[in-house]
């Protein structure tokens, strides 16, 4: 799979939180050569199986993993239609200030290209110019006769931005929903990658669902897939302008390994033996607390997941124009391919947590 | 009555061009070539207008000037920082609230760049209630030096909204929706390549102007060395629907046709043009409008002050969100356009006698 055209189709999908068919037959396909078994659960989650293959490992009692990123996007919901224009509300979270005069589709009876507008400057009073449209002010307009718009479009239609993927210089592409469409484009150069190696371990990859109004796929699919280890990828803060080194990621510095209470010490450390063992750029994250990301609802299904974080740091997220390095999704594909393939079966063993067993104490 | 073939393809040609005032070239050269066997004499002045040429009939002594922009609203780079991302300031008149989260082309390359906006996850206190002003923002063209970037877009480059052209087709009655940049105005422009395949009783002449956005200079200087008798300015102008508490009647209205401008801030409509044009419409079943008084301004604004005074109307395609990255007309406003500046004009030598306003 060639990442830049991966990435495209994958980012160009549509996949409101909830509403994911769009992008879950494009991750469906893409999968399908390289998995055993690919199934999608309850909620929607689409959940690839790639079994163990190494001779000597016995078929029983096989530890397994869990990578997951997450498939659905922010988008906008239709709330009323008035006059032939759309009111609407959040599905996930955009900053509204990035919406306006932004070109959308709205999923009618058909998808229509439309825009979000409000009252334009030259009807306003300067004292409004000076302050961000609000949500409540906003419109989505189709430029189309109110009689039709209201046979196209009905209150809970889903509106997506209009995806335009570019290619920008020194490896660089920007659309929108590359939180965490990037995520999954390297779950799947990972999962092509392990299907030519060997493993002692079980994989799942699992391109989850409405992760930007809480984890929820996460909850059902950790559930289900019950791995005995988790690591989700997710996207985090690249530097951009107006943003400290301290709150943001480097671009192009490889992917950031999370580390906090939501994750696990000893599976952290092998992340970064695995990146170091080829030797690619990567770079700590620290999350004091919630991480924000399907990890944060995995580390506490059943008794516990081992968790871990691996992340793509993305510019301007939450926005149409989110960017990415195209190198550092390539790089966590190759590192959670490397983790995946060289776990021994007694790694598992060793992630339960024995210090008050080793003190002595009772 | 004869149609228009080359529209709207030659719209989608034109809308698509990277012209931002004073950089005209890319623009001038499509409608160089689609004017080019239809006129008898054409000339670049020495700003940079496409002036065409067509002879009259020689029933009417009248010299008959029509004026449309090729130049549109966008941004200019200002200079690189060192992190590679480009600092830039805005050409025309732009609402600072569309800024944000855009893609733009820069130059003639067509160097791709984003706009970035801080991630609304990590504002703080009060800045989600701030517009960001244009030289807050910057643009990441993808650069990690100052070096490249400046390789990239040199300072001065002019940088065009990444807008894609799209038509929808109304199910029901109308020609469709057009969604795109610039209709500001190539329409115009498109308008005016349909008007140069007639021959008028009078000399007609052509002028695709420059600069109008930065405060209507072309069509200033076309006008004083072309000397008309009249002049038909084809713009497109804003309407405003969008609902609203307080009750802001609209400018102009999508799918009511041309809006005849009786006068705006920049001028006022000879009341002989507009009589001939609202009765071209009337009698020749061409749905028009007439714009609200109170806003906007033209290329008229500088043609009607030339030399002793030309008597000039500007009749315009009603365009929703036009100055922002997309705006949106419908199709047959556009057509009724045309159909109204063909038989106003046709009607001109009998409205204005002569000599125009001399007489």
């Amino acid at each position: 799979m060639e990442t830049a055209a991966l990435l495209k189709e994958l980012a160009e999908s549509p996949g409101p939180s909830g509403y994911e068919e769009g992008i879950r037959s494009v991750v469906r396909a893409r999968c399908a050569p390289f998995a055993q078994e690919v199934r999608v659960d309850a909620l929607g989650s689409c959940i690839a199986y790639l079994p163990a293959n190494d001779p000597a490992a016995p078929a029983a009692a096989r530890p397994s993993l869990m990578l997951t990123a997450h498939m659905d996007e922010i988008a906008l919901m239709v709330t009323q239609v008035e006059k032939g224009f759309l009111r609407v509300t959040q599905v996930g979270g955009f900053d509204p200030r990035v919406l306006f005069g932004q070109p959308v589709i709205v999923h009618g009876t058909r998808p229509v290209p439309g825009l979000v507008v409000s009252v334009p400057p030259h009807f306003t009073d300067p004292s409004e110019r000076e302050k961000p449209v609000p949500l409540e002010k906003l419109f989505v307009d189709l430029g189309l006769a109110p009689s039709e718009v209201e046979s196209l479009v009905r209150v809970g239609d889903l509106v997506t931005l209009r995806p335009r993927y570019t290619e920008l210089a020194g490896g660089y592409a920007a659309c929108k929903s590359l939180d965490d469409r990037a995520g999954i484009a390297s779950l799947l150069l990972c999962l092509q990658e392990l299907s030519r190696r060997t493993r002692e371990w079980d994989v799942y990859v699992v391109a989850m669902v409405q992760e930007e109004v809480g984890a929820r796929g996460a909850v059902a699919a950790a559930f289900g897939v019950a791995p005995a280890a988790a690591v989700a990828v997710d996207a985090t803060f690249g530097s951009q302008p107006g943003l400290s080194s301290f709150e943001s990621m480097k671009m192009d510095g490889g992917p950031a390994i999370a580390q906090g209470p939501n994750f696990h010490p000893r599976l952290f450390d092998r992340l970064l033996e695995s990146a170091k063992a080829i030797e690619c750029p990567h770079q700590v994250e620290i999350m004091p607390a919630e991480s924000g990301t399907d990890a944060w609802a995995i580390q506490v299904s059943r008794g516990g997941v081992p968790c871990s974080l691996v992340s793509i740091p993305v510019r301007f997220m939450h926005t149409p124009v989110e960017t990415v390095c195209l190198r550092d999704v390539e790089r966590t594909a190759r590192l959670l391919a490397e983790l995946a393939a060289r776990l021994p079966r007694e790694f598992a063993d060793s992630l339960e947590v024995r210090d008050a067993l080793a003190t002595g104490r009772p | 009555m004869p149609s228009q073939p080359d529209a709207p393809e030659l719209l989608r040609r034109l809308c698509e061009a990277h012209g931002i005032s004073g950089r005209e070239e890319a623009v001038r050269a499509i409608l160089l070539e689609a004017i080019r066997d239809r006129v008898d004499a054409c000339r670049i002045d020495s700003m940079g207008n496409l002036i065409a040429f067509k002879k009259g009939t020689g029933a009417s002594r009248l010299r008959v000037l029509a004026a449309a922009h090729m130049d549109e609203v966008g941004l200019v780079i200002t200079g690189a920082e060192d992190s590679g991302t480009l600092r830039f300031a805005k050409v025309g008149g732009i609402d600072d609230r569309v800024l944000p989260a855009r893609m733009v082309l820069i130059g003639a390359r067509r160097v791709p760049g984003v706009i970035g906006i801080k991630p609304v996850h990590l504002l703080e206190r009060g800045e989600r209630d701030r517009v960001p002003e244009a030289r807050q923002l910057s643009i990441d063209v993808g650069a990690s030096s100052r070096a490249e970037a400046e390789r990239l877009a040199p300072r001065g480059e002019t940088a065009m909204f990444a807008s894609e052209f799209l038509t929808s087709a109304g199910e029901s009655a109308g020609a469709g929706v057009v969604q795109a940049k610039a209709l500001d105005d190539r329409v115009g422009c498109a308008i005016l390549v349909g008007l140069l395949a007639e021959r008028f009783e009078f000399d007609f002449v052509a002028a695709f102007t420059v600069q109008e956005e930065v405060g209507l200079r072309g069509a200033r200087v076309a006008a004083w060395a072309e000397k008309p008798d009249a002049a038909l300015v084809l713009e497109c102008t804003g309407a405003n629907e969008v609902p609203s508490k307080r009750d802001v009647s609209p400018s102009t209205r999508l799918g009511h046709g041309p809006a005849l401008t009786v006068r705006d801030p920049s001028f006022v409509a000879d009341p002989r043009l507009v009589e001939a044009f609202s009765r071209a419409g009337s009698e020749s079943g061409i749905p028009y409008q007439v714009k609200q008084p109170t806003i906007g301004g033209t290329d008229a604004g500088s043609i009607h002050r030339v030399r002793e005074g030309v008597p000039s109307l500007t009749i315009a395609v009603p365009a929703r969100y036009i100055h922002s990255p997309v705006s949106m007309m419908d199709l047959s406003d556009f057509h009724h356009t045309a159909a109204l500046a063909r038989e106003g004009l046709t009607r001109l030598p009998g409205a204005l006698g002569e000599r125009g306003a001399g007489t």
